[in-house]
């Protein structure tokens, strides 16, 4: 189990036109995007771009965070801070982008936690070492994890087509 | 037991005689879909490739759709670059379905694969889109999907690793009263499932009322089902889908509809009655925090827009040209009105509808994504109220987070495109 900090806390329903605002989309390459996350919270934009949220800090959301448009951005632009995101659950194209691109993410449905809390986070349940509460983790489906432990969709992919040819 | 149409659909394209909900299958896709951010797409597509050795060839460039919407003509050099590298792998890897920035040709992707006759019953149609749900309304299985999942598709040829959804069944009772349309029902609908009220759910459309709903509405009802966190919208094919494939599609082929089993097994069934249905508002910042307009009448607003994936279609600038004839956009309001494509501009023009608009001081822009997303034009100021027919009204999703978005049908933007306020278009004046 890892102890992590909560950098951000949000409520249900996080777009990913909060996370990445579409005004950014013309840049697209992963090394580009992480400028941009969380764009128009200008206070944790400017700590994310000052390198003054560690790796592996988390950010805290309420139900169906990344709902909205399928722009791969808002997960590479989370990647490139090393961001963890905890959420009680995900969107379906969020999820599966960050799955893609080893963003990683924590569903558990009854996480509650505020800035600055420490959490405990495994695999099968967080502990929140602040408050005391303690939440499962639901485990992400065997299919997905598949591309999880094989590094992200690329090398998934690339080892499919060496295979094949 | 029977199988849902999208478990029969994706059966077939796995090469499987029936699949189970929850089960893992990699099915063959038959239409890729991608805008602009093809671009990203390539990147990745190239990233798969480094250091295996192989020539990084797309599987089959038949099956591959690009089409420039969401910026179009390029708002920046950095948008006109990736347009441009775009093309180029668009030459050089012999991709036939490619929609550039075109008066004739050109159109939002939404729009582009239904009119040209790419989306056939039966198919999986990916798209790196979220409304690429829209495609169900052809009775195809049509999910969004981001750009490195699209790359490994150019790559395969297949999805990897997808779960079989179960699927809501909708029915949808009765006719929809005058001034109410399938925007009004999808945003109804949104509103009572919740945001996430269907995620990694597929909303399948049965009922009395798909008779009189035609492919165009069936697009709007599809398209937002995402909203609802679905993973995609379906229409079972039927008559109005093949006269809608041959006679504005143009479709000469077989057309083999896959449909649900009688006996299907649905997660849970929801039931719409359009008789007692009341034109629809989705009020900031979410969508599925909808209101009949009456709730909401007498709100001014700043800047209205007609158009999009979810409402440019030629029936919806019919609506608006209707109400809007021999009238005047009021004072201190802008009207904003973008085609879905190219075509329906052509149309819209030979049928009056442009002139009209634009005589009531309508802002007529070209076909594309327009103002929708808030990358291009039409941006919100700080405080500014905006109503519109696009899909979603996240907050900055105009382009400024200090603004507002209502989301709303044709009918109800013309009508409050005359007084200014949101409006009612059941009331006298917009008649």
């Amino acid at each position: 189990m890892s102890a992590a900090t909560v950098v951000l806390a949000l409520g249900d329903d996080v777009s990913t036109d909060a996370i990445y605002p579409g005004r950014f989309m013309a840049t697209v390459l992963p090394a580009e995007t992480p400028q941009y996350a969380f764009a128009d919270d200008t206070a944790f934009n400017a700590k994310l771009k000052a390198g003054e949220v560690p790796a592996g800090s988390v950010i805290v959301a309420g139900r169906n965070f990344g709902c909205g448009s399928s722009r791969e951005q808002a997960a590479s632009a989370l990647k490139g801070h090393e961001l963890v995101v905890v959420a009680r659950s995900f969107a379906r194209i969020f999820l599966q982008n960050a799955i893609n691109l080893g963003l990683e993410l924590v569903e558990a449905p009854d996480i509650e936690a505020a800035p600055g809390d420490r959490l405990g986070v495994g695999a099968t349940e967080i502990v929140n070492l602040t408050s005391g509460r303690r939440c499962a983790v639901r485990p992400l489906p065997a299919a997905r994890q598949a591309i999880i432990d094989a590094g992200g969709l690329i090398a998934y992919t690339r080892r499919r087509l060496v295979a094949r040819s | 037991m029977g199988q849902t149409a999208v478990q029969k659909i994706l059966a077939r394209a796995s090469g499987r005689r029936e699949v189970a909900v929850g089960d893992v299958v990699e099915p063959a896709v038959d239409l890729a879909m991608s805008h602009e951010n093809a671009a990203l797409v390539i990147n990745q597509f190239r990233e798969i490739y480094q250091g295996t050795g192989l020539e990084p060839r797309v599987w089959d460039p038949a099956k591959i759709a690009i089409i420039f919407d969401h910026r179009v003509p390029a708002e920046s050099a950095k948008t006109a670059s990736n347009q441009k590298r775009v093309r180029e792998f668009v030459a050089a890897s012999g991709i036939t379905k490619f929609h550039d920035i075109r008066g004739d040709r050109g159109g939002i992707c939404h729009q582009i694969l239904p009119e040209y006759g790419y989306v056939r019953p039966g198919q999986v149609v990916v798209g790196t889109d979220s409304h690429t749900t829209s495609h169900g309304a052809l009775g195809a299985f049509a999910f969004g999907i981001g750009a490195t999942e699209m790359a490994s598709v150019w790559a395969l040829g297949y999805a990897v690793n997808i779960q079989v959804p179960g699927t809501i069944r909708v029915n949808l009772w009765g006719a929809p009263p005058a001034m109410v349309s399938a925007k009004d029902v999808i945003l109804h609908l949104v509103g009572t499932l919740g945001a996430a009220g269907a995620t990694f759910r597929v909303l399948e459309f049965h009922g009395e009322a798909l008779a009189a709903l035609n492919t165009s509405a069936r697009l709007t009802l599809c398209n937002m089902a995402v909203e609802a966190g679905a993973t995609s919208g379906i229409v079972p094919a039927d008559a109005e889908t093949e006269r809608y494939l041959r006679d504005e599609a143009g479709v000469a082929e077989a057309i083999e509809p896959v449909l649900p089993d009688p006996d299907a097994a649905y997660e849970r069934t929801v039931d719409v009655d359009l008789d007692a249905l009341v034109p629809q508002v989705a009020c900031p910042h979410t969508v599925d925090n909808v209101r009949p307009v009456t709730g909401v009448a007498g709100r001014p607003v700043d800047q209205i827009v007609i158009g999009s994936c979810t409402n440019g279609r030629l029936d919806d600038l019919a609506v608006a040209a209707r109400i809007l004839k021999g009238k005047t956009v009021a004072p201190g309001t802008r009207l904003l009105v973008f085609p879905a494509s190219g075509r329906i501009y052509g149309q819209a023009v030979a049928a009056g509808y442009v002139a009209d608009l634009v005589a009531a001081g309508a802002v007529v822009m070209n076909a594309g994504c327009g103002p929708c997303l808030g990358v291009h034009e039409g941006a919100l100021g700080d405080g500014e109220v905006a109503l519109s027919t696009t899909n979603r009204n996240f907050k900055g999703r105009m382009g400024n987070p200090a603004s507002e978005v209502y989301l709303c049908s044709p009918a109800v933007a013309a009508a409050s495109a005359v007084t200014g306020v949101i409006t009612d278009p059941r009331e006298g004046g917009a008649r």
